[in-house]
């Protein structure tokens, strides 16, 4: 029980206990990851940062639940999920995370509607629920008028912002952002930073990984990694 | 609900591709079409050689004069004769019929057209043994064999062959090498049988082909009929043994006949074209299966170049078993497609064929399903490596892919 409720009694949305990770490369073992403990609130506003190298995209995969540790204990939302296996890992990634990429990563074949409803799928929704659903997450993000224009047709900005939608559609606890202003000029950047900061405030927990301490400025709170390790943390700030 | 967005994907990426798809499927398409056809077409010629097979009566046994040879050359020996027939009758207990055929061609004038004819000397029983049926008139008769009549009995395109109207002939005379005989009946056509068309042949009795027109009683051909249920191979041995007797053929010395059986020719040839036919399905069926490999092929490059799209997928919820599926869908919707279009080729075809030849080919029910079966097979058999190859992908890596 005191693994999963803090001090405060207040039940944690991550607790990462001992985190570990190491990757083979024939002869050579690296630990991407050595010992990572981190906890992290409802409704917190996170940022990792780290040189590259550092091991913090390996973390952000880990929370996203995109690889498994080697050592150590995850919890998010109180269930153990560093040991659980393929289809359940699927199931809560479509539930509780929302990815937000560097590059987007939008289906190039597929409208804007189309590249937002398709976690809904995956979720079992009808295709009725899953459009109104994904018009609406367009809305949230201003471009209910670019429904069905493709990513081609659309600027960086506008792209980041249908991905943006394509995480908000499924509700998920965790909105995890991989450098989301990294392939966007600064003034586009900054617009889909005030974005992250409007849906904080309606009580979107955010983790944004970036090395740009103009981004990490937007959240409450610092996280730097540093081989491996966490080198500092300014501590939660929560609402 | 998701199978549906699988498919309308798999039919997205189908389309987003469509020529390389349709170079792919056509693998396939060849494939299920050569086996529609090649079944088609066996069954076809498996029915024409079974009708056949009915229209023989009983088992004949054909005795023909055979070669003999004379300082090293090959010459026809005209061996067969009255007395054959005679011996054969009284020493072949199992022979209910002997239809002696004595065959010379002949100028033949009917109205102001002359036509080189064969004209056959033979008995009554000539159309039952060998399943003619009258269309106009009457058969010869015994009468007219012992009476050596001039009558002549008609084949079926006979008066085609004259450009006369067949129901004016009965009655009417024609003359065989200046000598008139009266048309008493007129064959229904038989058609080719074994390369052999008898259809345009002018038949006479017996006794008034010898002294009448051949002026020779040397037979071209001596048909028996085997009682039903005997063994045809101990009547062959039994109609050797005598006409060997009959011809003083000493022990070793080759036959100067020739022995045949139509309805043993017959059914081998039936076994010929079942085997002919198999092989055809089987090379068919292989073309199905390279068809196969190429949906493979063209699967593993569709996996490869949709990596980044399949850890998309995964990172925003898919399971193995949902990558999985959808690639199998795709794999299966290209070789369904295909198929579809085969079966629809294979029976254009089979029927255009079927014209050409005069057979019957009908496309079976069972040829469609199981091409179509196969077809969906092939797609899930050469599908489940490059799906696998998909759902296996490592998320993290699939996304950094360029």
């Amino acid at each position: 029980m005191d693994q999963q409720t803090d001090q405060s009694g207040q039940k944690p949305l991550i607790r990462i206990e001992n985190l570990g990770r190491t990757y083979r490369l024939g002869e050579t073992t690296i630990d991407a990851l050595r010992s990572v403990d981190l906890t992290v609130q409802v409704n917190e506003y996170l940022a990792i940062m780290g040189p590259s190298g550092s091991g913090k995209t390996t973390l952000m995969n880990m929370i996203g639940l995109l690889d498994t540790p080697d050592r150590g204990e995850y919890w998010l939302n109180g269930e153990l999920v560093s040991e659980l296996g393929d289809s359940r890992l699927a199931k809560l990634r479509n539930r509780e995370i929302g990815f937000v990429f560097q590059t987007f990563n939008l289906l190039n074949r597929a409208n804007a509607l189309h590249n937002v409803e398709m976690p809904l799928i995956y979720a079992g929704f009808g295709r009725k629920e899953r459009l109104s659903r994904a018009d609406h997450a367009l809305e949230q993000v201003g471009l209910a008028d670019r429904a069905k224009h493709r990513p081609v047709e659309m600027s960086g900005g506008q792209r980041q912002r249908v991905a943006i939608a394509r995480a908000l559609v499924t509700q998920p606890s965790i909105l995890l952002a991989d450098e989301p202003t990294g392939n966007l000029d600064s003034a586009t950047g900054a617009d889909i930073m005030s974005l992250f900061d409007q849906l904080q405030k309606a009580g979107q927990t955010i983790i944004l990984v970036t090395h740009e301490a103009s981004v990490a400025a937007h959240a409450d709170r610092e996280v730097h990694i540093l081989d491996g390790t966490i080198a500092s943390d300014t501590g939660a700030v929560v609402h | 609900m998701m199978f549906v967005e699988m498919l309308r994907v798999a039919a997205q990426s189908i389309r987003a591709n469509f020529f390389r798809a349709f170079l792919t499927m056509l693998g396939i398409i060849i494939g299920v079409a050569a086996v529609i056809t090649m079944v088609a077409l066996g069954t076809g010629a498996q029915r024409a050689i079974n009708e056949q097979l009915d229209s023989l009566g009983g088992n004949v046994l054909s005795v023909r004069s055979g070669q003999g040879f004379h300082r090293g050359v090959a010459v026809q020996t005209d061996k067969l004769t009255a007395d054959d027939v005679a011996a054969l009758k009284r020493d072949v207990s199992s022979v209910t019929a002997i239809v002696p055929e004595l065959s010379v061609r002949r100028q033949v004038k009917l109205g102001n057209q002359n036509r080189s004819l064969n004209i056959v000397g033979t008995t009554p029983e000539f159309a039952d043994v060998n399943g003619f049926e009258m269309l106009y008139g009457r058969m010869i008769t015994q009468g007219d064999v012992g009476a050596k009549r001039r009558v002549a009995l008609l084949g079926g395109e006979v008066p085609v062959e004259f450009e006369i109207d067949p129901t004016q002939l009965i009655g009417q005379r024609l003359l065989i090498q200046g000598t008139s005989f009266e048309i008493i009946g007129i064959f229904e056509k038989k058609g080719s049988q074994m390369f052999d068309n008898q259809d345009k042949n002018v038949w006479i009795p017996i006794s008034t082909a010898q002294y009448r027109v051949a002026g020779t009683d040397n037979l071209g051909k001596i048909g028996v009929q085997i009682a039903p249920g005997i063994d045809i191979g101990q009547a062959i041995i039994d109609v050797e043994r005598v006409l060997r007797r009959e011809h003083k053929i000493i022990p070793g010395a080759r036959n100067d006949f020739n022995l045949s059986d139509r309805k043993q020719f017959l059914q081998m040839q039936q076994e010929a074209t079942k085997i002919f036919s198999y092989l055809l399905a089987g090379i068919a069926g292989i073309s199905l299966i390279v068809g196969g490999i190429g949906i493979m092929n063209i699967m593993l490059v569709t996996v490869t170049e949709r990596t980044r799209e399949i850890g998309i997928r995964k990172a925003m919820g898919a399971t193995r078993a949902n990558i999985m599926v959808q690639f199998l869908i795709e794999a299966m919707s290209l070789c369904i497609a295909g198929g579809i279009i085969g079966i629809i080729l294979g029976g254009v075809a089979s029927t255009l064929l079927a014209n050409l030849a005069g057979w019957q080919t009908p496309v079976s029910v069972t040829a469609v399903t199981v091409a179509f079966v196969f077809s969906a097979g092939v797609g899930l058999f050469f599908g489940i490596w490059p799906a696998s190859k998909a759902a296996s992908l490592d998320p993290i890596a699939a996304l950094r892919y360029e």
